[in-house]
C-alpha cells in the first residue's frame, strides 16, 4: 500500500475511534442524567441492623458482615492475581544497589511506623474509616520500601512460610465461614455475641495476606528459593 | 459556602487536567508520576464526597501501590529494551 493510502486509513481509524468514544461518553452522560432524583439506597437497612453487626463502622459492617461473601471472593481474586504473576516465571535477582544513607535512614525509621499504622488501621476499622484493605496496603507499602532499599528478607522465609501467609487470609475467612455453616447453619452468619471478635480475627488474617500479596506483586515473579545471585 | 464551591471546582479542574496530561504525555515515566498525582487528588475528591473509607483506599492502593507497580513495570520494560539493543536478539538474557 502506498503512503497516501496508509495515511487515509489512519485518518479513518481516528475518526471511527472518536465517534465510538463520543457514543460511549453520550451514553454515560444520558445514564447519569436519567438517574432518579432520590436514589433508594440500602443505608436505612444497614442503619437498622447495625446493632447486630458487631462493629460500629457501617462500611466495615457491610464489608465483613452483611456482604462478607463479596469480601471473601475479593481475597480469592487477589490471590489468583498473584498466582498469575508467579506463573509467568521466577523473579529476577535483585539489582544490587547501595541505598544512599538518606534512604536507609528513612526506611529504618518509616517501616516500623508503617507496621504500627497498619495495626492501628486494622483496629480502628471497627469504629471509624479503616479496615483490612487499608491496613494491608500500608503493610505492603512498608514491604515495598524495604525491597527498594535492598533490605533482604531471609531466604528461608521465601519457601513455605511465605505461602502460608499468602493464603492465611482466605483460609481463615473460609474456615470461619464453614465452621459457622456447620454450627449455625448459615455461611458466614456470625452469632450475635461473637460477631465483633470474629470480624477482627478474620480482618487480622486478611491484613497479613493482603499486605504480603501486594508486596509480592511488586517483586514481579515467584521469589527464588535458592540464594540470590 | 462560596469557599467550598471554589475548592471543589479547583479539585475537579485539577483532576480533569491531570487525567488529560496522563493520557497526553509521551514520556511514560512522566505519565506514571502524573497518575500518582491524579490518585492523590482523587483521594481528596473522595474526602469531599464524604467517603473517607474510599479515600484511604484510593491514597494507599490507587496512588501508592499502583504507582509503585507501574514504576517497576516501566523499569522492567526499559531493561528489556536495553537487552534487546545490546545483543540484537529477542531471546532472554540468561
Amino acid at each position: 500500500m502506498n503512503i497516501a493510502g496508509r495515511r487515509w486509513h489512519l485518518l479513518l481509524f481516528r475518526w471511527a475511534l472518536m465517534l465510538l468514544l463520543l457514543t460511549v461518553a453520550g451514553g454515560l452522560g444520558y445514564a447519569l442524567l436519567s438517574l432518579p432524583e432520590q436514589a433508594v439506597g440500602l443505608s436505612e437497612q444497614v442503619r437498622v441492623n447495625m446493632e447486630m453487626s458487631g462493629v460500629q463502622n457501617p462500611v466495615t459492617a457491610v464489608l465483613l458482615n452483611f456482604r462478607g461473601y463479596d469480601t471473601l471472593l475479593e481475597m480469592a481474586v487477589l490471590l489468583a492475581a498473584l498466582l498469575g504473576v508467579w506463573s509467568l516465571g521466577a523473579a529476577e535477582a535483585h539489582r544490587r544497589i547501595d541505598p544512599q544513607p538518606v534512604l536507609s535512614l528513612l526506611v529504618g525509621g518509616l517501616a516500623p511506623m508503617m507496621i504500627l499504622m497498619a495495626g492501628y488501621l486494622l483496629w480502628v476499622g471497627a469504629y471509624a474509616p479503616g479496615g483490612a484493605f487499608q491496613a494491608g496496603s500500608v503493610l505492603a507499602a512498608a514491604g515495598i520500601l524495604l525491597l527498594l532499599s535492598s533490605k533482604r528478607f531471609p531466604v528461608r522465609l521465601m519457601g513455605w512460610p511465605l505461602r502460608v501467609v499468602l493464603v492465611i487470609g482466605l483460609g481463615v475467612f473460609t474456615a470461619v465461614g464453614v465452621t459457622l455453616l456447620c454450627v449455625s447453619g448459615g455461611f458466614l452468619q456470625y452469632p450475635s455475641g461473637l460477631a465483633g471478635a470474629l470480624i477482627l480475627f478474620i480482618e487480622a488474617a486478611a491484613t497479613l495476606s493482603i499486605g504480603v500479596t501486594l508486596a509480592a506483586l511488586f517483586l514481579g515473579g515467584r521469589p527464588q528459593a535458592g540464594p540470590y545471585r | 459556602m462560596v469557599l467550598q464551591w471554589l475548592f471543589d471546582s479547583v479539585l475537579v479542574l485539577a483532576l480533569l487536567w491531570l487525567a488529560w496530561r496522563v493520557l497526553d504525555s509521551a514520556d511514560l515515566f512522566k505519565a506514571v508520576v502524573l497518575f500518582i498525582a491524579f490518585g492523590l487528588v482523587m483521594a481528596l475528591v473522595w474526602v469531599r464526597l464524604n467517603a473517607p473509607d474510599v479515600a484511604l483506599a484510593e491514597a494507599a492502593i490507587g496512588a501508592g501501590l499502583t504507582g509503585a507497580l507501574l514504576l517497576s513495570a516501566l523499569a522492567r520494560l526499559n531493561d528489556l529494551a536495553d537487552t534487546t539493543n545490546e545483543t540484537h536478539t529477542l531471546g532472554r538474557k540468561k
